[in-house]
C-alpha cells in the first residue's frame, strides 16, 4: 500500500479546496441560508408543523442531505476530471500507485470536503431553528456513508465524462431533481396517494428519510429500508469502480 | 554494460485498429543517453507511454531494472521519471507543492532539502510559492523536469524536451542532460531535432511506422553511414563538368564556380587522389577546398525515405 501517495493526492486535493474556499465552502452555505429564509421563514411561517416538527427544522436534514449529495458528486467528479482535462493525470498513472489508492485519495478528499460543508450547514441551521438529534450515531453514519457513496459516484462520473457538459449532467439534471422530489422539503404523507407511490421509486427518498429519522425519530420509510438503499448505492458504485480498475476504462488507452 | 531497460516484442494496437508499435525490441544500457529518432507519428510517444504504464500494451513485455513493468509495476515505476511532450500542468497549483506531490506519488516521504535543491538547480526556486500559471513556457518545461526528478529516478524519459523552445533553453536542457548523465542517470530522449541527438546521445535508435529500423552507436552510425563531400572552389567558372571527369561523382554548382565530389569516407579507396590528378590533367584549377561530413539529419532522412 502506497500511503505516501494517498496522502500526497489527498493533501493536494484539499489544497485545491482551500484555494477555492469561496466556491467550495462559502457558496453552498449561502445557498442553504437562502433556502432557510425562503422556505423556513417566508413560506414556513404559513405552514404548521410537519409530524410535530416545525417546518423550518423539518427541512434541515433534507437540505444537508441535498448538499452532501451534490457536493460529493461534483467535488469528486471535478477532482478526477480536471487532471484528465489538463493532462496532469499522466503523472498519477505512471506512478507506482494502484487504482485502489487513487480512488481512496480522491474519494476521501471529496467526501471530507462535503462533510465539512454539511457540518457548516448544520451549525448554520442551528442558529435559525431549534434542532434536536435523537440518534447521533445513526446521524453520523448516514452523513458519512452518503458522502462517501456520492463521492464514489462522482468519481465514476468524472472518469466517464469527456466534456464539461457531461460532468454537470448528473449532478444538475438527475440528483438535484431527485433530491427536490425525494422529500427534502416535505413529507411524502403530504402528497396524494398516487404520487406517494411514485415517490417511493425515487432512491434518494430513502436516504433523506433515514437521515431525517436520525434527527426527529420519524421517517417516510423504515430505517432499515433507508440503510439498505444506502448500501445498494454504495455497493453499486464500488462495483462500477472495480470494473473501471479492471478494464482501465477511459484512463488507459 | 548491463541493460537497465529491456523491451521485448512490444506491440500496441489501438482500439481503432491502428498498429502503433510492431514488435519493438530494445535494450537500454545503464548510464547511457539514448536518442529515439523518428518522424511525427512514428510511435515514439506510444513506446514511452507503454513503457511507463500510460498505455496498455497488446503484446510483448517490458523489464525495468529486472522488474516486470506489469507484474512488478511498483518497483519498476519507482525507477522511472517521465517528462511528457505536452506540458500538462494544473494552472492554479503552487510550484513547490506540485513538486512535493510528485515525490509523494512515488511513495517517498517529503524531503524539503531535495525539493529545494531540484528547484534551485532548475532556476525555479524564486517561483516556488507562485501558481504554475505564472510561469513562462520555458519555466513550465523545467518544472516538469523538476517533478520527474523529485523521486530521484534511475531512468529519465524526456519526450521531445526541446520542442518549440528557444536556443538558450535548449542549451540549458543539454547541460542538464549531461549533468544527470554524470550522476549516473540513464536518459532516453525522443526528438526530431537531429542536432539534439548528435549533441547528447551515446546511441541512436530510429523508429518509423511503429518499427525500430536501426539502433547504433552514434559515432559508429555517423562513421558508417557518413558520406563526405569534397568541395572545390574553382579559379575560373565552368559551364559543365568536363567529359574526361565524367567517371567521378561530381556536381557543378549553378554559377559554375564550385565542384562537389561525394565519396564514402569508409571506403578503401576514396578516389580523391585520382580525382585530383584527373582535374589537373583536364586543366581545371581550384583555389580552395573543404570537406563536409553528412549530419545525422541526412542519415535519418535517408533511412526513413528508404522504405
Amino acid at each position: 500500500m502506497n500511503f505516501e501517495a494517498i496522502k500526497a493526492i489527498y493533501v493536494s486535493e484539499m489544497a485545491r479546496t482551500r484555494r477555492t474556499l469561496m466556491q467550495s465552502v462559502v457558496s453552498p452555505v449561502i445557498s442553504t441560508v437562502l433556502y432557510f429564509v425562503v422556505f423556513g421563514a417566508a413560506i414556513g411561517s404559513r405552514i404548521t408543523e410537519v409530524d410535530g416538527v416545525s417546518y423550518g427544522a423539518f427541512i434541515v436534514p433534507g437540505l444537508i442531505m441535498m448538499s452532501l449529495m451534490t457536493q460529493s458528486l461534483s467535488n469528486a467528479a471535478f477532482g478526477i476530471y480536471f487532471p484528465q482535462f489538463t493532462g496532469t493525470i499522466f503523472e498519477i498513472l505512471s506512478a507506482p500507485v494502484s487504482f485502489f489508492e487513487i480512488t481512496v485519495a480522491y474519494v476521501g478528499a471529496a467526501a471530507t470536503k462535503s462533510i465539512i460543508v454539511g457540518a457548516v450547514i448544520l451549525i448554520t441551521a442551528s442558529f435559525f431553528v431549534p434542532l434536536e438529534i435523537q440518534h447521533p450515531v445513526w446521524m453520523v453514519a448516514f452523513f458519512v456513508l452518503t458522502s462517501v457513496t456520492f463521492a464514489l459516484l462522482g468519481f465514476i462520473i468524472g472518469i466517464w465524462a469527456d466534456n464539461f457538459e457531461r460532468l454537470q449532467f448528473v449532478p444538475l439534471l438527475i440528483v438535484t431533481p431527485l433530491a427536490f422530489l425525494g422529500g427534502s422539503f416535505y413529507s411524502i404523507s403530504m402528497l396524494p396517494e398516487f404520487w406517494q407511490k411514485v415517490t417511493l421509486l425515487n432512491p434518494v427518498l430513502y436516504l433523506i428519510s433515514g437521515f431525517r429519522w436520525s434527527f426527529y425519530g420519524q421517517a417516510d420509510v423504515s430505517l432499515w429500508l433507508s440503510l439498505l438503499a444506502t448500501m445498494v448505492f454504495l455497493g453499486g458504485s464500488l462495483a462500477v469502480v472495480h470494473w473501471i480498475f479492471k478494464t482501465g476504462y477511459r484512463l488507459k488507452p | 554494460m548491463a541493460s537497465i531497460l529491456s523491451v521485448r516484442d512490444l506491440e500496441k494496437t489501438y482500439d481503432g485498429g491502428f498498429q502503433a508499435l510492431k514488435s519493438v525490441s530494445l535494450e537500454i544500457e545503464q548510464g547511457e543517453v539514448f536518442a529515439l529518432l523518428g518522424p511525427n507519428g512514428a510511435g515514439k510517444t506510444t513506446l514511452i507511454s507503454t513503457i511507463c504504464g500510460l498505455v496498455q500494451s497488446t503484446g510483448g513485455s517490458v523489464t525495468v531494472g529486472g522488474y516486470d513493468a506489469e507484474k512488478d509495476y511498483r518497483a519498476a515505476r519507482k525507477l522511472i521519471g517521465l517528462v511528457p511532450q505536452e506540458m500538462p500542468t494544473a494552472p492554479f497549483e503552487i510550484v513547490g507543492d506540485t513538486v512535493a506531490l510528485s515525490r509523494g506519488l512515488f511513495g517517498l516521504r517529503p524531503d524539503r532539502k531535495l525539493v529545494e535543491k531540484i528547484l534551485k538547480d532548475l532556476s525555479l526556486w524564486d517561483k516556488r510559492d507562485g501558481p504554475i500559471k505564472s510561469l513562462s513556457g520555458g519555466m513550465k518545461r523545467r518544472l516538469l523536469v523538476a517533478k520527474a526528478l523529485a523521486h530521484e529516478p534511475k531512468i529519465l524519459f524526456l519526450d521531445e524536451p526541446t520542442a518549440g523552445v528557444d536556443v538558450e533553453l535548449r542549451r540549458d536542457m543539454w547541460r542538464l542532460v549531461s549533468d544527470l548523465k554524470a550522476q549516473g542517470v540513464t536518459i532516453i530522449l525522443t526528438t526530431h531535432y537531429i542536432e539534439e541527438a548528435e549533441e547528447m546521445a551515446d546511441r541512436v535508435g530510429v523508429i518509423n511506422k511503429g518499427e525500430i529500423i536501426l539502433v547504433e552507436d552514434k559515432d559508429e552510425l555517423m562513421r558508417k553511414l557518413g558520406r563526405k563531400l569534397l568541395k572545390l572552389s574553382l579559379t575560373a567558372p565552368l559551364s559543365e563538368v568536363p567529359p574526361e571527369l565524367a567517371r567521378h561523382d561530381l556536381t557543378l554548382s549553378e554559377d559554375g564556380t564550385e565542384l562537389t565530389y561525394t565519396y564514402d569516407s569508409q571506403a578503401d579507396r576514396t578516389g580523391i587522389t585520382t580525382l585530383l590528378s584527373d582535374l589537373s590533367a583536364a586543366g581545371v584549377h581550384f583555389q580552395d577546398l573543404q570537406t563536409d561530413q553528412s549530419s545525422l539529419e541526412d542519415i535519418f532522412v535517408d533511412l526513413v525515405k528508404r522504405d
